[in-house]
């Protein structure tokens, strides 16, 4: 085989399973029970594995849990990662049959094969080397990067496609090798690397297409999302574009009303958003709260589930506040499904929180909207910042005489 | 002896005749200084010849002779007798002629001091050293030696408003660092005793942030009342050093004063139960600092903190929901506490009793009255008098040729061409 067909063979292979985002299909986001099945089948590859054995480290339900770890034995049983396998065998632990228990001899041909592959692909990097070829020494070491990303040594492989910079010569293979390191940057969770190789790919003269673009907003919006800047995340979500549909978007839609157009590929965030524009926050609420169980297992976005509900629940309360004067707190506890008691402390925490400008009216229950005083505010400030400059310039006077006597004194002991 | 006796008739002989005019004034002082090996040989005679001189007329002569005779050891029967005289003689004596031997006056005064605490009736002091003070100063801008004596005096007596009105003045001169950081501390002290933290506060940041090349106790003390009383006032406290603050203060202060910065931490979080256990736990060590006392206030601050917090949320809220939140023991506690912040004009609210509830209000300041209008107006004004001397200052500073010189020097360091253009006359 040519080098240069393998080459793009594997490549594909990596786009195909690579960038965790790009699915051609619609994504599965409601409220019934997961359906692993379905789930699984939009993804392939490594990060189909890894989403398996994720969901069964976190869904806490033992058919679940066997069922998506035997969808993960089948999974690695058709790649080469032994030592993955391994790990899966011991998790399942005997409890789905023969069938799945540990297969040394699949394991050791596999390896063995591994080994040989490893010897043959040094071997001929050496003799790139030797030639100093740079577009085959380049493929020599993305060769090598393929193979210990088959076999689930991250860290060697970042090494090896990070290598490949050195000997790239057109745009086109600096993005290869861009989106190379984003993959394994985003298995290994490493989302600095993330940032900085999508910003380098971003540099690159030629016009990228669409695809690639799009593949790297998803990177670096997952970046954002990992450092916990939510809008930012949001915001490269959402340049994605609807052709590679995402299932993450929702959790800022709110900032976003453009979005609206490619939401009919999932109509309950659809709903969600709808109730939340025409203020039926109990409805959202509930769409949320249905949707959290599967969220939840989702191996990007379920750190940040809280967090985002929480900011989406004050988002509310202070939209459903914003435009009144006054607001009946029975009223708004039953809009949110509540107690007054605990809306109350809700509400607390926002006003001093500064997000809403109002006062409670603990008696009668009842909000009522506060307008600060600009002109008592200034004056305040006015008289506030007079004290402290009078404070500041006196002590200012005092430490200059301090310095003054104090180089005089030493120069009087000189002399 | 023989001698002696008719000298010291003479030396009196002479102040009697040479106290009437500044030139025969200056004559006289030439004298006494002279004559000073005399007077402090023979004690007997002393007390006497102070007899014969009107310390209101004979103020310099008085000064001499008193203070020869307040350095020889007394008896402490005398002593008492002795202090009446001191202090008669600072109520009377006449400030341009003790201000021609202000080392002999403080050093009298300071005697005096030294004597009052001997007998620990240090409110006795107090009087007479506020009248030394007046007439030492040449200007009320003027730092004298005795200021940190005379607050000292206060704080023993608990004078804290007579100490306070020495506070009021701005103080810019002082030759002493060390009479400096006394002032300032014992300051915080007195303003402490009556409750005027802000003033506190900016007496015991002088300490903190004044130039020092080498730590000293005065200010690891200084730096833990700060603490403290910026709590109290503020609510809060910020570890960080303004830049200004001394490299050597910057570096150790905080070591000295580590539990203090866990206090403020413990602050920081706003559970009382967590302050109070912290103190309880750690009250030996605020004992032995005998700041005790401002710790117990730093935990009460933190119920009006908490309480104050409230109003800017609550509108009405009963007295059970305040005890709740704030964790008072009881609503009768808490009826107690709002009570007092209202009277101290902390918060503006007003209670209704027979709900038990409590209705927070808006500041009612609308600054509008003649009399906000005037405290603005004499506001600008102090600014701009404050902001001239800085500009006077600044303008000094660049005309100081020991300044020049300093600056002279460095540049040369690292640039020989522009040190041609210092005048040579500045190089000193």
């Amino acid at each position: 085989m040519e080098p240069d067909e393998d080459l793009g063979l594997i490549a594909d292979e990596i786009y195909s399973n690579g960038d965790e985002n790009t699915q051609r299909h619609r994504p599965i986001i409601s409220s019934e029970q997961l359906d692993i099945e379905a789930y699984a089948a939009l993804y392939s590859g490594r990060t189909k594995i890894m989403r398996l054995l994720f969901i069964a480290d976190r869904c806490g339900n033992v058919s679940m849990q066997l069922e998506a770890l035997r969808m993960a034995y089948d999974e690695i049983k058709k790649g080469e990662n032994t030592q993955l396998f391994r790990e899966v065998v011991q998790k399942i632990d005997g409890r789905l049959g023969t069938n799945y228990g540990s297969d040394p001899a699949w394991a050791d041909s596999v390896d063995r094969r591994a080994d040989l592959r490893k010897e043959k692909l040094e071997s001929e990097l050496n003799a790139y080397r030797t030639n100093l070829i740079k577009e085959s020494i380049r493929m020599g070491y993305n060769d090598f990067g393929d193979f210990y990303y088959a076999h689930g040594q991250l860290g060697e492989a970042f090494k090896n496609y990070v290598r490949t910079r050195d000997y790239c010569t057109t745009a086109k293979h600096i993005i290869h090798m861009c989106l190379n390191a984003i993959l394994v940057s985003i298995e290994m969770g490493q989302f600095t690397h993330v940032t900085s190789y999508v910003s380098k790919a971003e540099q690159s003269q030629d016009a990228l297409d669409a695809i690639t673009v799009a593949k790297l907003r998803c990177a670096a919006g997952l970046a954002h999302l990992e450092a916990k800047k939510y809008k930012l995340a949001a915001r490269k979500f959402l340049e994605v574009g609807p052709e590679l549909g995402n299932n993450y978007t929702e959790s800022k839609v709110i900032d976003n009303i453009n979005f609206r157009n490619f939401l009919e590929l999932v109509p309950e965030i659809r709903e969600l958003i709808h109730d939340f524009y025409t203020s039926h926050y109990a409805s959202c609420l509930e769409y949320l709260g249905n949707l959290k169980a599967n969220l939840l297992l989702d191996i990007h976005l379920h750190d940040h589930v809280e967090t985002l509900y929480d900011q989406i629940r004050s988002k509310a309360l202070i939209q459903y506040t914003h435009p009144f004067v006054s607001v009946d707190l029975n009223m708004m506890a039953n809009a949110f499904k509540t107690s007054v008691a605990g809306l109350e402390k809700e509400l607390e925490a926002l006003i001093t929180d500064n997000q809403i400008q109002a006062r409670i009216d603990s008696h009668n229950k009842i909000l009522y909207a506060r307008h600060a005083d600009q002109r008592n505010a200034t004056f305040q400030k006015v008289l506030q910042t007079g004290k402290e400059f009078d404070r500041d310039v006196r002590s200012m006077l005092l430490r200059a005489n301090l310095l003054k006597h104090d180089y005089i004194a030493r120069t009087s002991r000189k002399h | 002896m023989n001698l002696n006796m008719n000298s010291m008739e003479s030396v009196v002989a002479q102040i009697q005749g040479l106290s009437s005019n500044s030139s025969d004034i200056t004559q006289l002082h030439n004298f006494l200084k002279q004559s000073e090996e005399l007077l402090h040989s023979d004690f007997s005679r002393l007390l006497s010849s102070l007899a014969e001189l009107d310390p209101s007329i004979h103020s310099l002569g008085f000064l001499y002779i008193l203070e020869a005779c307040i350095s020889f050891p007394v008896a402490k029967e005398h002593v008492s007798e002795l202090l009446v005289s001191v202090a008669r003689f600072i109520n009377s004596c006449s400030a341009e002629q003790i201000q021609l031997a202000p080392n002999k006056f403080i050093s009298v005064c300071k005697k005096f001091k030294d004597h009052i605490f001997g007998l620990e009736t240090p409110i006795r002091g107090v009087a007479p050293m506020l009248t030394a003070i007046r007439k030492l100063q040449s200007s009320s801008e003027q730092l004298t030696t005795l200021h940190a004596d005379f607050l000292l005096l206060c704080i023993l007596a608990k004078c804290y408003k007579t100490g306070f009105s020495v506070l009021e003045d701005d103080i810019y001169e002082c030759d002493q660092p060390r009479e400096f950081f006394l002032y300032c501390y014992y300051g915080g002290m007195v303003c402490i005793g009556q409750k005027q933290f802000r003033k506190a506060l900016e007496l015991l940041h002088n300490v903190v942030t004044a130039p020092m090349s080498t730590l000293n106790a005065i200010a690891v003390e200084a730096y833990k009342k700060y603490i403290l009383v910026s709590l109290i006032h503020l609510g809060q406290f910020s570890t960080s050093f303004p830049k200004y603050t001394s490299s050597v203060a910057q570096r150790n202060l905080k070591n000295f004063s580590q539990p203090y910065l866990e206090l403020s931490n413990s602050y920081g979080t706003g559970r009382i139960s967590e302050l109070e256990t912290f103190v309880q736990t750690n009250k030996e060590k605020f004992e032995s600092d005998n700041n005790l006392g401002l710790v117990m206030q730093v935990v009460s601050s933190m119920y009006k903190r908490n309480i104050q917090r409230l109003t800017q949320t609550y509108l009405t809220l009963s007295l059970q929901d305040i005890a709740n939140t704030v964790q008072l023991r009881g609503p009768k506690q808490a009826e107690m506490h709002v009570l007092q912040m209202i009277e101290d004009g902390e918060i503006y609210a007003t209670i209704n009793q027979k709900d038990g509830m409590v209705r927070f209000l808006e500041d009612p300041e609308q600054y509008k009255t003649c009399g906000m209008i005037e405290h603005i107006d004499s506001s600008i004004k102090r600014l701009m008098v404050v902001s001239k001397k800085l500009t006077s200052m600044d303008e000094l500073m660049s005309c100081d040729p020991m300044y020049l010189g300093k600056v002279g020097r460095e540049r040369q360091r690292f640039d020989f061409d522009d040190f041609d253009s210092v005048p040579q006359k500045f190089t000193v």
